[in-house]
C-alpha cells in the first residue's frame, strides 16, 4: 500500500477583491509516494509547493481531486492522527513554552496522558532543544522554531510526515542534524515527504524527487536521473590580481575584488584550473562546488531549450 | 464534552491570562474603589445606587470589550500568524476549533466577571456597611451581564471567521450599539410602511436584543425581575450565540487557510 | 469530504432553527415587558443625568428619545389610557438633549394639557416646556403660538394667551395669523371661531402625522357642536312658532327651508329624537364632539392605566 496517492488534486484560487479572477496555484496533481520512502517535492519558489501541503493537510480544499494518506480518504481525522506536519517558516503560540505548546499539541493529536511528557522530552531532546524549559516561544529565534516546528511534527509518532522546506532558517549545522533526523525517520520505518527548492538537499537524502514548476508537475525519479544533464560548476578562488591566459581560455569568469580573484569554472575543468594556477605559481585559496539550485537548473534547461529551438529555425 | 474542544479553550483561556487580559481587573478595581470612596462621602441617599449603578455598568462595558478585542482576533489571528496549520493538520475539526475557541473566551469572561462581581459587592459593602436581601438582585444582573458576554463574544467570533480584526472590531462594536437600542429599533420598523418595513423588521430581529439584559436601573432601584425574564434571556441568549456559531463553523468549515 | 458536507448540512439547520427560536423568544419577552424601554424613565428622569450619560451623542439620544415619545402617546392613546405619566418626562429628556428639536415642543402643546384619554392632563408642565422652548429658540414664532395655544385651550388664561401671541408677532418671519390671534384674545371674540381658527393653524403648520390627526379632530367636532347647535335653536324655534316639537327631522327640514337634512362631517344625516334632541349618528367618530351625544353616552375611556 503505497503512503500517499495524489490523485488529480487541483487548485485555482479567485484573485482581486472586486472582480474576481481564477489563478491557477496547481495543475492536477497524479503523485504516489511509497511507504517508507523519503521523497522531496522540488521545485523554485512560487512553484506550487506549499499549495500542494496545504490541500494535503485539508487547509486548502482543492477545485477537484482528492487524495489517499495510508489507504484512507485524507482529511478523515483518523487519518492526521498518524501525520505529521511542518509548515514553511512555521510560528507557534508565543506565549507558551517548547514544553507547553508541546504538550498542548500532545493532547490534540490524542497521546495519552501517561506517555505525554516523556514524548515531549524525548522529541525536544532529539532536534537538539534540550535546555528551554520555562522560556517562552516569543524569546526563540529562528532556528529554534524550525527545531521546535519538526519536533512538533513528529511529537506524536506518526507514520507519514510532511515538512515544508524544513532546512530554512537553520546554519549549516542544523541543516546537517535535520539530515540525519530525516535519516533516522526513514530507518524507522517513517515516510518522509518533503518540500524545498534547494537541489542539494535532496541529492544527499531522497530515494526519489518529483519536480514541480508553475503549479505542474515537470518529473519524478531519482535525482540524479534528474539533473545529469546539468553540469556543476566549482568556484576556485586565488591570491593575488593576476589572471592567467589559461585561465581564460578555460572560458571561467572571473572577477578581481581586493587582493583575490574569483573564478567560476564548470566541474570537468576542475583540474585543468588547478594546473593553469600551479604554473604561474598563483596561490590558491579555496575550491568549492557551486550548490546548484532548482532555480539554476530550471535556468539551465529553459535555456538549453531555447537555444536548440534557435538553431532549428 | 468532546475532549479536544476543552483543550483549545482551556489553551484560549491560558492566552488570555499571558496576554495580561485580567489587568483590566486592577482598572476596574481603582475605578470601584475611588468612586465608592468619593460618593461615600458627598451623597448619603444615592451611594448604594450609584455603586451598584457604576460598578454593574463598569462589568459590562469592560467586558464587552474584552470579548470584542479578543474575540475578534480568535480566528484571524491564528490564520494570519499560521498557528492554526499545526492545529488543524491534527485529528481537530474545523467546529471544534470554533467552539472550542468561543468556550475558552467565554470562560475568560465569566473568571473576569467572578473577580469584578467580588469588587462590587466590597465596594457596597463599604459604603452600606451590611447586605440586605435585595443585594441579591445583583446577582440576577450579573447573570444577564454575562449572558450578553455570550452573544457578543460569538458575534465578534463570526466577524473573526471571515474578517480583519480592524473590520471585525467595528462590525461587532457597532451590532453592540445597535444591539443595546433594538426595542427602539423595533418601534423604528413598526412605523414604516410597506417593504421597507419588512426590512427593518427583519433587521430589528436580526441584530442582537440586549435591552432586554440591562436590568441595572431597576435592580439598583430593588425592583425585582421577573422569573420568567430570566427564563427568556437566558434561552435568547442561547439561541443567538448558537446562531452565530453556526454562521462561523459555515464560513470558517469552507475558507481556505492561504 | 462527506463529513464537511455533513457538518455544513448540521450548521445551516442550526443556524435557521436558532434564528427562528431567538426570533421566537424575544417576540415572547416583548409581550412580556411592552414598554420596558421607557421603564429607565422612571429612574432616570433627570433629562441632565441622560444628557451626560449620551457621552457627547446628544443628537443621536434625542432622537432615540423623540421616538419613543411619540411611541409612547401614540401606543397609549390607541387604548384611551388613563394616564401618560411618562410623556412629560420624556419630552423634556427629549428637549433638553436637542433644545430646537420643535416638534417636540409642538406635541407637548397638543398632547401635555389635555385631561386623559387625549393628553396627559398636565397644563402646567405643557406650560413650563413651552417657556423653556422659547428661551432656546426665541426667535420661532411656532413656539409663541403653541404656548398661546395650551392658555388659551387648556387654561382659559386669554389674557396670557394675548400676551404670549403678541410677544409671537414680534418675532422676525412671523405668520400674520398670529396678530389676528392676539386681537380676538383681546375681544375675547365666539368661541367656535377662534376655536376653529386656532385648530386650522394647528393643521396648517404642523408636518407631525399624531398632532395633525388631532387637530383634525378637533375641527370635526367643531363643526358637529355647532351644527348640532345650530339644529337646535330651529327646533327651539318650531315649538316657539307651533307649540309642539316637528314629528321628525323631515318636518324641521322643511319648516326651515333647508335643501336637505343637514349631514355630519362623515357625511351622515343628523338624528332627531321623539324629545326633539339632534343626535349624531356614530358619536365615537368624533372623540371631541361635545354636542349632539345621545343621552347616556359615555366615551371610551381608561382601556389601559
Amino acid at each position: 500500500m503505497p503512503a500517499i496517492e495524489i490523485l488529480g488534486l487541483e487548485k485555482t484560487y479567485s484573485v482581486g477583491f472586486w472582480r474576481k479572477r481564477p489563478k491557477r496555484a496547481l495543475f492536477p496533481l497524479q503523485l504516489t509516494v511509497e511507504d517508507g520512502e523519503i521523497f522531496g517535492f522540488l521545485g523554485p519558489n512560487g512553484a506550487g509547493k506549499t499549495t500542494t501541503l496545504k490541500l494535503l493537510m485539508g487547509l486548502v480544499y482543492p477545485t477537484s481531486g482528492s487524495a489517499r494518506i495510508l489507504g484512507q480518504d485524507w482529511n478523515e481525522p483518523a487519518v492526521k492522527a498518524q501525520i505529521g506536519f511542518l509548515p514553511e517558516q512555521p510560528y507557534f503560540y508565543d506565549y507558551l513554552t517548547a514544553h507547553e505548546l508541546l504538550e498542548y499539541y500532545g493532547q490534540l493529536s490524542g497521546v495519552p496522558a501517561k506517555q505525554r511528557s516523556h514524548r515531549v522530552n524525548e522529541v525536544l531532546h532529539q532536534v537538539g532543544l534540550p535546555d528551554v524549559k520555562g522560556l517562552q516561544l516569543r524569546k526563540f529565534s529562528k532556528g529554534m522554531l524550525q527545531r521546535v516546528g519538526i519536533a512538533q511534527a513528529i511529537l506524536h509518532d506518526p507514520k507519514v510526515v510532511f515538512f515544508d522546506e524544513p532546512m530554512s532558517g537553520l546554519d549549516p549545522m542544523g541543516r546537517h542534524e535535520v539530515r540525519d533526523l530525516m535519516d533516522e525517520l526513514k530507518y524507522q520505518g517513517k515516510t518522509v515527504f518533503f518540500s524545498t527548492h534547494i537541489l542539494s538537499d535532496a541529492e544527499t537524502l531522497c530515494d526519489r524527487v518529483a519536480i514541480i514548476h508553475k503549479g505542474e508537475l515537470r518529473g519524478v525519479g531519482a535525482v540524479e536521473d534528474l539533473t545529469s544533464s546539468v553540469q556543476g560548476k566549482i568556484e576556485v578562488i586565488w591570491q593575488g590580481t593576476q589572471i592567467p591566459a589559461a585561465m581564460k581560455a578555460l572560458g571561467a569568469e572571473c572577477h578581481v575584488s581586493g587582493d583575490r580573484v574569483r573564478a567560476i569554472v564548470d566541474e570537468k575543468q576542475q583540474d585543468a584550473a588547478i594546473d593553469a594556477l600551479r604554473r604561474e605559481r598563483q596561490q590558491l585559496v579555496s575550491i568549492t562546488p557551486v550548490r546548484t539550485t532548482l532555480e539554476s537548473y530550471f535556468v539551465e534547461k529553459l535555456r538549453r531549450a531555447e537555444t536548440t529551438a534557435g538553431k532549428t529555425v | 464534552m468532546n475532549r479536544r474542544i476543552a483543550y483549545i479553550a482551556s489553551n484560549t483561556f491560558r492566552e488570555a491570562v499571558r496576554d495580561r487580559v485580567l489587568y483590566n481587573l486592577i482598572a476596574f478595581a481603582l475605578l470601584l474603589s475611588g468612586a465608592a470612596i468619593l460618593v461615600g462621602q458627598i451623597s448619603i441617599e444615592i451611594e448604594k445606587l450609584v455603586v451598584i449603578n457604576l460598578g454593574l455598568t463598569a462589568v459590562s462595558l469592560f467586558g464587552v470589550v474584552i470579548a470584542i478585542f479578543i474575540g475578534i482576533g480568535l480566528v484571524s489571528k491564528e490564520i494570519e500568524k499560521r498557528t492554526l496549520y499545526t492545529v488543524l493538520s491534527r485529528p481537530v475539526r474545523r467546529w471544534e476549533f470554533i467552539v472550542g475557541k468561543f468556550l475558552g473566551l467565554a470562560g475568560t469572561l465569566v473568571v473576569n466577571t467572578f473577580f469584578m462581581a467580588i469588587g462590587v459587592f466590597l465596594a457596597l459593602f463599604y459604603v452600606s456597611h451590611k447586605f440586605v436581601k435585595a443585594d441579591a438582585l445583583i446577582l440576577i444582573a450579573l447573570y444577564f451581564i454575562i449572558l450578553e458576554f455570550l452573544i457578543v463574544c460569538s458575534l465578534s467570533l463570526l466577524f473573526s471567521s471571515f474578517s480583519s480584526p480592524l473590520l471585525s472590531a467595528v462590525f461587532a462594536f457597532s451590532l453592540f450599539v445597535v444591539g443595546s437600542f433594538a426595542e427602539d429599533l423595533r418601534n423604528f420598523a413598526g412605523m414604516a410602511h410597506g417593504i421597507s418595513r419588512w426590512l427593518a423588521t427583519a433587521a430589528a430581529y436580526l441584530v442582537p436584543n440586549l435591552s432586554a439584559f440591562n436590568v441595572i436601573s431597576s435592580i439598583a432601584h430593588e425592583q425585582p425581575v421577573a422569573g420568567q425574564l430570566i427564563l427568556h434571556n437566558t434561552l435568547y441568549a442561547l439561541f443567538y450565540a448558537t446562531m452565530a456559531l453556526s454562521g462561523a463553523v459555515l464560513i470558517f468549515e469552507h475558507r481556505d487557510l492561504k | 469530504m462527506k463529513s464537511r458536507r455533513k457538518i455544513t448540512i448540521m450548521a445551516s439547520t442550526l443556524l435557521v432553527l436558532s434564528l427562528a427560536a431567538s426570533a421566537f423568544v424575544l417576540h415572547c419577552t416583548d409581550k412580556l415587558r411592552p414598554q420596558a424601554t421607557l421603564d429607565e424613565v422612571l429612574f432616570i428622569s433627570s433629562p441632565t443625568l441622560v444628557k451626560r450619560a449620551s457621552l457627547g451623542y446628544d443628537g443621536l439620544m434625542a432622537c432615540i428619545y423623540w421616538t419613543r415619545a411619540v411611541q409612547y402617546f401614540g401606543y397609549r392613546h390607541h387604548y384611551y389610557a388613563a394616564s401618560y405619566n411618562l410623556l412629560a418626562p420624556l419630552l423634556e429628556i427629549t428637549t433638553h438633549l436637542d433644545p430646537h428639536l420643535i416638534v417636540a415642543y409642538e406635541f407637548g402643546s397638543s398632547f401635555l394639557a389635555p385631561k386623559p384619554p387625549h393628553g396627559a392632563g398636565e397644563p402646567e408642565r405643557a406650560v413650563a416646556l413651552m417657556k423653556y422652548g422659547i428661551e432656546n429658540n426665541p426667535d420661532n414664532w411656532h413656539l409663541y403660538y403653541d404656548l398661546g395655544f395650551v392658555y388659551y385651550m387648556e387654561l382659559h388664561d386669554y389674557k396670557d394667551a394675548e400676551e404670549t401671541f403678541e410677544r409671537g408677532t414680534k418675532v422676525p418671519n412671523a405668520h400674520p395669523f398670529l396678530k389676528i390671534f392676539a386681537a380676538q384674545m383681546a375681544q375675547h371674540a365666539g368661541e367656535y371661531q377662534t376655536a376653529r381658527m386656532l385648530w386650522s393653524a394647528t393643521y396648517q403648520t404642523t408636518q407631525e402625522k399624531q398632532i395633525k390627526q388631532n387637530a383634525i379632530d378637533h375641527l370635526r367636532a367643531l363643526r358637529v357642536d355647532e351644527d348640532v347647535d345650530h339644529l337646535q335653536d330651529a327646533v327651539t324655534r318650531f315649538g316657539e312658532r307651533t307649540g309642539r316639537l316637528p314629528a321628525n327631522i323631515w318636518e324641521l327640514v322643511s319648516a326651515e327651508g333647508l335643501p336637505g337634512i343637514p349631514l355630519d362631517p362623515d357625511g351622515h344625516p343628523y338624528k332627531m329624537t321623539p324629545q326633539g334632541r339632534i343626535e349624531l349618528r356614530d358619536p365615537d367618530a368624533f372623540p371631541f364632539a361635545t354636542k349632539g351625544l345621545p343621552v347616556g353616552y359615555k366615551r371610551k375611556y381608561g382601556g389601559m392605566n
